[in-house]
């Protein structure tokens, strides 16, 4: 018997229209877990590095997290896989919600899609019985809608489905897969989707996941809940009220914005309102908010509601996800009102809540500029929330200037030219980001923006406080109960970081123990993307309920696998690096490793050199950013370093030198 | 029969709370399960939510009594503009809806409020609902004394019911030779 796995796979061959149930290796899980690790071993099996985006070799794949399905507290994260059209690049996208744990009872550990199917199609899962189904009938249909719409046909109420909308159908480069309350937003994969010419996939499931330890897990079980209530009555009393508790930043519960509205910058990135947030504005907003909420909501088995049902009077009614009724509110310059309207059809739609809105912005800048014309621009209407609204809906036809813009900033200012490219200032590896513009570079910053595979600094960050605290007493507060550090010598790293003076950015902390920092939270983020965990529960908010020396025991009373803190530690690095290696094989070299030019006022070339040196080498990768064939064969990833020789990606002399 | 005194095990579901988790179904599949806490299937929960979040509706429904046949009208209730349907609130296990009966079997399962020794101070769905959508209450009643039907027997009736006692005994004799 197989336990948290349920031991299969479904194959799906859109083009010949080809089911498989597929049984998997059992020495898998030991290796790269499940989830984003087990993606990634079939990426690089079975996706070249020619095959691009949108082509039929390209593969989808929806793959459940190890622990998804049961009985931990927040694993219900559906790892969606794929190779980014925007970025050419390895795209892996998250989603909570009631997909993935469904997808387990019904039998199946992933869902991995091949190739494009002649006509719109929608894949239904029900238990043993699997059937591709036609979907013509719901062309254009909003993701809420075709949800809807497949229930009802099905007649299965208990069915959960992830769909595309139209941005999706049309292979918008920043289209998301919706799911009730949740989406896999980044990087494109709803194109992807809709370039197979797959619309949903839904999906009912009543068999059983299995539990190898019972007792021992449903202990280790009841801690996290124990701690989860405990955080909930004391939030931390030191950082800002949305960094205060677990769960991802409680945008519908909270509605001191000063943070993200005076922190983060408006328009197309470029403004910061360090006044923006007045006693009056915070009513207004609370108000607003109050007004529209429907009901806070959780994912599968989490006690966290970070989500909201909306209904604003005269739009559909949709659910909330984290800071999305931000991100359209502050690229307009607009208010909170704007913000719930926009989102509603952006979500049916399906479009990606951080690239979108910088997208809009960045073309009405060009407009602005003189660069994009009234040729170009031809019936636009002449308010700023109007036309964020006619900018959207010809970006998710593909009409007009819509078509040179749903592929995003970068391709857009290329394709565009006459200076554009300038405006296109806020991407990482062709990705946008959160509209920050700080003053002083901060090390620990530098190298996860630089580094992170999922392009995206959501996802690697989390477990370090953003920023020392002014007061050396309150750092040691912060420290007496801070059990998730790997080791001591990290509270020591923050006791002794200083706001100003000699041990104060951007040379504190040390190169060395920035390395260490950073590698701590990105190892808590792969393992959270391999079991399903949620972050917010775990890599995303400070002094989380799972960390480093509680998951070993409930991965292994769950799996009944062998892992030691030691063994989950290095299955983190071996997914990691077999990432690095799959992008790497695709071209990511050192040169793509930086953040925005005006991402921080204050840059320091010779440190940030040293940074990332330094940082590779931490890795057990050569200066390009290269995973050497050392620590290639220490993971047990000996064929990959073979197949990035023959590529002559690692030279056989300088392998045999690091060897 | 004569009067007892007997101690009612009630829960309070505050609809307005649920946020909608399903931490209910988890933990009363995973407590359920043989041995405890073994396996993980909602569809094997006593208690089930009734979920729409568009159109608000999240009601929590423990499972009852096995009925064999369903009822006539299945009306509906608008409730503060909130349409449902009476079977939303129904404990029932019956023939019209797929809750409330083993997926392998079909034979129909009800809340014990987690029987078990020594005795839980709270039924688990109780202790897992942090949004606090359900509590836990005792009351004294007074009751008729009454046989209780074994889980096995309730079995019984319901294949009964299903199958009548001509095929369920032929079942019976040919898994008897079977040995």
């Amino acid at each position: 018997m197989r336990y948290a796995e349920t031991g299969y796979n479904l194959e799906i061959d859109l083009s010949r229209g080809n089911i498989e149930r597929i049984e998997t290796d059992p020495g898998l899980a030991q290796r790269f877990l499940g989830g984003l690790g087990t993606n990634a071993k079939i990426l690089w099996d079975r996706v070249p590095p020619e095959v691009e985006p949108y082509s039929t070799d390209n593969l989808l794949i929806f793959g459940a997290g190890l622990l998804t399905g049961t009985p931990a507290p927040g694993a219900n994260r559906t790892i969606v896989s794929s190779f980014s059209p925007q970025t050419k690049l390895m795209a892996y996208s998250m989603m909570g919600g009631f997909f993935a744990p469904e997808l387990k009872h019904a039998g199946y550990d992933k869902v991995i899609i091949s190739g494009r199917s002649p006509e719109l199609v929608y894949l239904w899962i029900n238990n043993d019985k699997v059937e591709l189904r036609d979907a013509r009938h719901l062309r254009g249909k909003g993701t809420l809608e075709t949800a809807d719409l497949i229930r009802q046909e099905l007649k299965e109420p208990n069915a959960q489905v992830a769909a595309i909308g139209l941005a999706g159908e049309n292979r918008v480069y920043f289209a998301s897969i919706e799911q009730g309350r949740s989406s896999a937003s980044r990087l494109g994969i709803g194109g992807v989707m809709g370039d197979k010419r797959l619309k949903a996939i839904a999906v009912r499931g009543t068999k059983d996941v299995n539990i190898a330890h019972p007792a021992e897990f449903m202990e280790y079980c009841n801690e996290v809940l124990k701690y989860i209530k405990f955080r909930e009555k004391n939030p931390l009393g030191m950082v800002p009220p949305i960094l205060a508790g677990l769960g991802s930043p409680q945008e519908m519960r909270l509605h001191d914005e000063e943070w993200h509205t005076t922190n983060f910058a408006w328009g197309n990135a470029r403004r910061r309102r360090k006044d923006f947030w007045t006693d009056e504005v915070e009513k207004n907003w609370t108000e607003t908010s109050e007004g529209v909420r429907q009901r806070f909501l959780s994912c599968y088995n989490c006690p966290l509601s970070c989500g909201a049902s909306v209904a604003y009077p005269g739009v559909p009614k949709y659910m909330m996800k984290c800071y999305s009724k931000l991100t359209y509110t502050m690229a307009a310059m607009s208010d909170l009102d704007f913000g719930f309207r926009i989102n509603s059809r952006a979500q049916e739609y399906g479009v990606d809540g951080f690239t979108t809105p910088q997208t809009i912005a960045f073309a009405l800048e060009l407009y602005e500029a003189g660069i994009l014309t009234d040729q170009e621009m031809s019936g636009m209407p002449s308010d700023s929330e109007e036309r964020f609204f006619w900018l959207l809906e010809r970006i998710v036809r593909r009409e007009g200037i819509g078509d040179v813009l749903a592929n995003g900033t970068y391709w857009a200012a290329q394709e565009i030219g006459r200076g554009a490219e300038e405006y296109a200032h806020n991407n990482i590896k062709k990705h946008e980001q959160l509209p920050l513009k700080l003053g002083m570079l901060n090390p620990i910053y530098f190298l996860m923006y630089s580094t992170g595979e999922k392009i995206n600094i959501t996802q690697i960050e989390g477990q370090f406080p953003q920023a020392p605290f002014a007061k050396r007493e309150e750092r040691e507060e912060f420290v007496k109960d801070w059990i998730q550090v790997p080791e001591e010598k990290f509270k020591q790293y923050f006791l002794e970081w200083e706001p100003r003076g000699d041990n104060s950015i951007p040379y504190y902390p040390s190169v060395e123990a920035t390395c260490e920092i950073v590698d701590w939270m990105e190892k808590m983020h792969y393992l959270d993307d391999s079991t399903g965990m949620c972050a917010g529960l775990s890599s995303f908010p400070l002094k989380p309920a799972y960390h480093i020396h509680n998951l070993a025991s409930i991965i292994s009373a769950a799996t009944g696998l062998d892992l030691d803190e030691a063994g989950l530690a290095q299955a983190a690095k071996r997914n990691r690096t077999l990432l690095r290696a799959i992008n790497v094989r695709r071209g990511l070299r050192r040169a793509d490793e930086r953040p925005p030019e005006d991402h921080w006022k204050h840059r320091f070339p010779e440190l940030e050199t040293t940074l990332l040196d330094e940082y590779y080498k931490f890795k057990g990768w050569n200066d390009q950013g290269i995973p050497t064939r050392e620590c290639l064969n220490d993971l047990g990833l000996d064929y990959v370093g073979e197949d990035l020789e023959q590529r002559g990606i690692l030279s056989n002399e300088q392998s045999k030198k690091e060897g | 029969m004569s009067k007892v005194k007997k101690k009612v095990k009630t829960i309070k579901i505050n609809v307005d709370k649920c946020n909608g988790c399903r931490a209910c179904e988890v933990i009363c599949a995973s407590f359920h399960a043989a041995p405890k806490y073994s396996s993980n299937n909602p569809a094997r929960a006593r208690i089930r939510l009734i979920r729409d979040p568009i159109k608000d509706i999240f009601v929590p429904v423990y499972a009852g009594e096995y009925v064999a046949a369903e009822c006539a009208g299945r009306d509906k209730y608008v409730i503060d503009g909130k349409e449902y349907s009476e079977c939303d609130f129904c404990r029932a296990s019956c023939p019209s809806r797929d809750v409330f009966r083993e997926p392998d079997s079909g034979l129909p399962l009800k809340c014990d409020m987690c029987e078990d020794d020594p005795s839980l101070k709270e039924p688990m769905c109780v202790q897992w609902c942090l949004a606090d959508a359900l509590t836990y209450e005792e009351r004294e009643e007074e009751v008729e004394e009454d046989a209780k039907l074994s889980d096995m027997e309730l079995g019984l009736k319901a294949l009964v019911d299903k199958y009548g006692w001509q095929k369920l005994a032929d079942g019976v004799a040919r898994l008897t030779e079977k040995g």
